[in-house]
């Protein structure tokens, strides 16, 4: 016994390095693992906030593209209430389903903390479970879609980002209605790819690629991208599409989260037939 | 805590502030990152106890971490070079040793040296930190070039931030 602890205490450093590499590795796995709250992340308020002060240093430098975004954001939307007004003074057909109806509710949020040039690259945003944000909803911007909520603590949360090579969002192409997943490869920050579009499919540049609405996360019809690239290999399954994304993450400035008052029933229902929750 | 350990200890929130608040802002087209804050571990005296220093780099990497949303990572690459130094140190020993309580700078050791000494660990850093980001072999190329980049990104910012210090006068 005393040999074995001389023994350890000789190569007490290399034991040390050995347990410190293993919970490292450890919590790299644990993190990987889908959704989750953790404590230690950016959603925790120290670090939250001293990155929020770095984020509102930057953002004076950005000022005049975020008031063009708003003010045509506003402009876009006072036209579509407009048009709204206009069909129900047309035909007062009443919904009597509110939940339907109210089935999405927005919270917006402004951004904290963007990374765009990691393999994996998170949003940090300042609403948190104070404000109804849980992981696992959905988050847009004005321009498409951004990410899901990843944590959230009581003030912040965190989002993976659509550039985060472990994310797919269940999309369609919007004109020939075909299926598939957009999950980018890690390289441009403007570019992701259109996973498993069918060869009989016949996808052309130009066409618009938005949210499918099959995972209750993102409602139907958020644009994620428009197809740059098509391309089909001989004897391939699917074809390589490459698309732009709708959104420049590189000048992220508020976020929209969604909260999706069906989505436990769906979930639910699901789960009783599959088994599983998609 | 002798006077040293206090200057470690605020040098610490040095370096996690300027990595977290404005060198995490800083990408050079798009693959050259620089983590500056692993001059920490690396330019520590060179009889720091090598139990010591695994737990700094391993508090320093998570620190880090927190901010990148990267649980781990960081720390993983940092515990990594913490338990590398030290042996590496012994094994580019000039010739007559290194002087007792010596830094492993640039003005105690020379430039030669200093490239000899940090360019490997600093490479091993970055090359475990963007393959388990990358989570596999499967952007090779891309990520080789990240990590070419960043190593001679990193490496001449905290070689030049050296000839900039304060106690260069006192060595």
């Amino acid at each position: 016994m005393e040999r074995l602890f001389n023994f350890i205490y000789e190569y007490r450093a290399f034991f040390t390095f050995l347990v410190l590499e293993l919970v490292c590795a450890w919590l790299i796995i644990e993190n990987n693992q889908f959704q989750s709250t953790h404590f230690f992340n950016s959603s925790n308020r120290v670090a939250a906030g001293l990155l929020s002060f770095s984020q509102s240093t930057r953002e004076y430098f950005s000022l005049r593209t975020i008031n063009e975004n708003l003010a045509r954001e506003n402009a876009e939307l006072r036209t579509r209430l407009e048009r709204e007004l206009q069909v129900q003074a047309l035909d007062s057909v009443t919904l009597n389903d509110s939940a339907r109806v109210n089935q999405y509710q927005f919270v917006s949020a402004k951004v904290v903390a963007n990374s765009t040039h990691l393999y994996k690259n998170f949003i940090t945003i300042n609403k948190g479970s104070f404000d109804g944000i849980e992981p696992g909803m959905a988050v847009i911007s004005d321009q498409g879609a951004v990410g899901k909520v990843k944590s959230v603590s009581d003030h912040y949360a965190v989002l993976i980002s659509l550039l985060n090579v472990d994310e797919q969002v269940s999309s369609v192409i919007k004109r020939t209605n075909h299926f598939g997943s957009v999950k980018w490869d890690g390289l441009h920050m403007r570019y992701s790819n259109l996973l498993f579009i069918p060869r009989h499919a016949a996808p052309a540049v130009g066409d618009s690629v938005v949210t499918s609405g099959y995972n209750a996360i993102f409602p139907e019809g958020v644009l994620v991208g428009i197809i740059r690239e098509v391309n089909l290999k001989e004897e391939a399954m699917f074809w390589d599409i490459r698309i732009e994304l709708a959104q420049d993450f590189g000048r992220l400035a508020f976020v929209d989260v969604i909260k999706s008052k069906l989505k436990t029933e769906r979930d639910s229902i699901e789960l009783t037939t599959h088994g599983e929750v998609k | 805590m002798n006077r040293s350990g206090v200057v470690q200890f605020v040098l610490f929130f040095v370096y996690v502030l300027v990595q977290v608040l404005i060198l995490r802002n800083l990408v050079l087209f798009n693959t050259a990152f620089c983590f500056l804050y692993i001059a920490f571990i690396l330019l520590l005296p060179i009889e720091t106890n090598p139990l010591a220093l695994m737990v700094m780099g391993f508090v320093l990497g998570f620190t880090i971490d927190i901010f990148y949303d990267s649980m781990g990572l960081h720390a993983l690459a940092t515990v990594l070079i913490s338990y590398l130094r030290n042996y590496w140190l012994a094994a580019i020993t000039p010739q007559g040793g290194y002087d007792s309580n010596s830094t492993a700078t640039v003005m105690a050791n020379g430039l030669q040296w200093f490239l000899v000494y940090s360019l490997p660990l600093v490479f091993v850093h970055h090359t475990v930190l963007f393959f388990v980001e990358a989570s596999g072999f499967t952007l090779f190329w891309y990520t080789m070039l990240k990590i070419v980049a960043s190593l001679l990104f990193t490496v001449s910012v905290f070689t030049l931030l050296q000839y900039l210090s304060p106690q260069r006068r006192r060595l």
